[in-house]
């Protein structure tokens, strides 16, 4: 599984930051972006699906067979 | 529509999908069933009260108007039309209002660097460096009145709290918190329908910080109107016109107080009635993350508006120039199409993609600072009044409009 972030998209809420800290890190204005090539271990990708589902701004997607 | 000053209406609403009224005494205190029926037969509802305006409902329709800033402007984010004040005082208010509260009240490309010279100072990390001083606050405030077994939650404690925390950022002496927690309600709350208050209220919080930044500009100090006067960003003019840091700084005082207070004021009138979800987060503490965003989708406080651009049609409505929207972001968040059991707070809600701080390119910028403030307030009551509940529920008050949130909630323990 691999996610990424659309940074056009992103507004800096930062829930997915609070949801997955280990899979995403924020620039000092609080944008968020993948951490390293956002590929998602077994064990977090349950954290992964809920930092999708609680984006407001729809820019988070996941590949689930990369 | 026109631009004419709007008229007191003070008949009862009939039809709530082409004449609401947001200043209804009902609706101020529960607006959940009128959100429902709107969703259902008339999802932008329009109304003539208050100069006139469209209301989005659906969470859909919130995140679209909001993604289109070509034709929704935010040029004038204030929800009610009361005209314009005397000529005079017009003149004072043109003179120290020139660029208006940006980055609330500006689009691309003023929006753009107005927002990147804040959002540093507002970030998770920046926002953590007040926490502790916030812990402190509400110790202080529970110290004043535990021993009553008694308060008003709403009075006593979430009111004194966001103007403490931002006057601390704005490097204000926070004995002067009370003073303009008052300019701010005249601004925001008894002045939203009345333009006398509201530009005495506007002039009152101008002239005050203009001193401020008179003193920041002989005297720097680390706090943030000295970082505005020498802040750098990408497209924005180097130094930052004064003007400019005033809006800023307008913006900051207006828009953090009222809001969080209302938040967290809301999340006390809900906890005084729930004393299992007290319980849950006093047992669970980690659960205060998702338990502040779930009681920020419950009881979202914030409505902006926009303007329309330029004649129109959306979702079947005609909208003229110059129209005004009320951005209904709390009714979105009640959207059951978006929310499983929307009206129902669920603290571990796992899936909660809330717009309580708006949607798009005007996001809440203090978003952080509102959530901190949040957290802190409630864990800080629990510990030490893990058991409360309403005085009378019959004698809350509440305000409404731009903001609404509890401003009487008394609480016995």
């Amino acid at each position: 599984m691999r996610i990424k972030i659309d940074t056009e998209k992103c507004e800096g809420h930062n829930r997915c930051f609070v949801v997955a800290g280990e899979l995403f890190e924020l620039d000092d204005s609080g944008y968020a972006h993948e951490v390293g090539d956002g590929k998602v271990p077994a064990e977090l990708k349950e954290k992964a699906r809920l930092a999708v589902t609680n984006c407001p701004e729809l820019a988070i997607s996941i590949d689930e067979d990369d | 529509m026109t631009t004419e000053p709007a008229k007191r209406h003070t008949e009862p609403v009939k039809d709530w999908t082409t004449d609401y009224d947001i200043f209804d005494a009902g609706y101020v205190k529960d607006p959940f069933p009128v959100w429902d029926e709107l969703r259902e037969k008339c999802p932008v509802a329009h109304t003539e009260r208050w100069g006139g305006s469209w209301m989005p409902t659906t969470y859909e329709d919130l995140r679209k108007i909001a993604a289109n800033i070509e034709i929704f402007s935010s040029r004038n984010p204030l929800v009610a039309n009361v005209g314009e004040p005397t000529e005079e005082v017009m003149a004072d208010l043109e003179n120290q209002f020139s660029v208006g509260a940006p980055p609330i009240s500006s689009d691309p490309p003023v929006h753009t660097w107005s927002r990147a010279l804040l959002l540093p100072k507002f970030s998770i990390k920046e926002v953590a460096r007040y926490e502790e001083e916030t812990r402190e606050l509400c110790r202080s405030l529970i110290d004043r009145f535990i021993d009553k077994g008694r308060a008003d939650a709403a009075v006593d404690y979430a009111q004194q709290i966001p103007s403490r925390v931002i006057a601390s950022m704005l490097g204000i002496p926070q004995e002067r918190a009370g003073e303009f927690t008052e300019w701010v309600r005249g601004f925001l709350e008894y002045g939203l329908t009345n333009v006398d208050l509201r530009s005495g209220a506007a002039m009152q919080i101008f002239s005050f910080l203009n001193e401020q930044v008179q003193e920041r500009k002989a005297n720097p100090g680390d706090d943030l109107i000295s970082y505005l006067l020498q802040a750098k960003a990408e497209g924005a003019p180097d130094p930052i016109p004064e003007p400019h840091v005033l809006g800023t700084c307008f913006l900051l005082l207006v828009a953090g107080i009222d809001t969080t207070w209302s938040s967290i004021g809301s999340a006390m009138w809900h906890l005084a009635q729930n004393p299992d979800d007290c319980k849950r987060l006093i047992d669970e503490p980690e659960l205060i993350t998702p338990a502040v965003e779930e009681l920020l989708r419950a009881y979202s406080p914030v409505t902006m508006a926009r303007e329309v651009t330029r004649d129109a049609e959306y979702n079947g409505c005609p909208m003229k120039e110059n129209d005004k929207i009320l951005m209904n972001f709390p009714a979105a968040n009640r959207d059951p199409k978006k929310f499983e059991n929307p009206d129902q707070v669920i603290l571990d809600r796992e899936v909660n993609p809330h717009i309580a701080f708006g949607v798009g390119i005007h996001r809440c910028a203090g978003s952080n600072l509102a959530r901190m403030e949040m957290k802190v307030a409630i864990e800080e009551w629990l510990k030490r009044i893990p058991e409360f509940r309403l005085e009378d529920p019959e004698a809350v008050t509440w305000a409404g409009g731009q903001v609404r949130g509890p401003r009487k909630c008394a609480v016995v323990f």
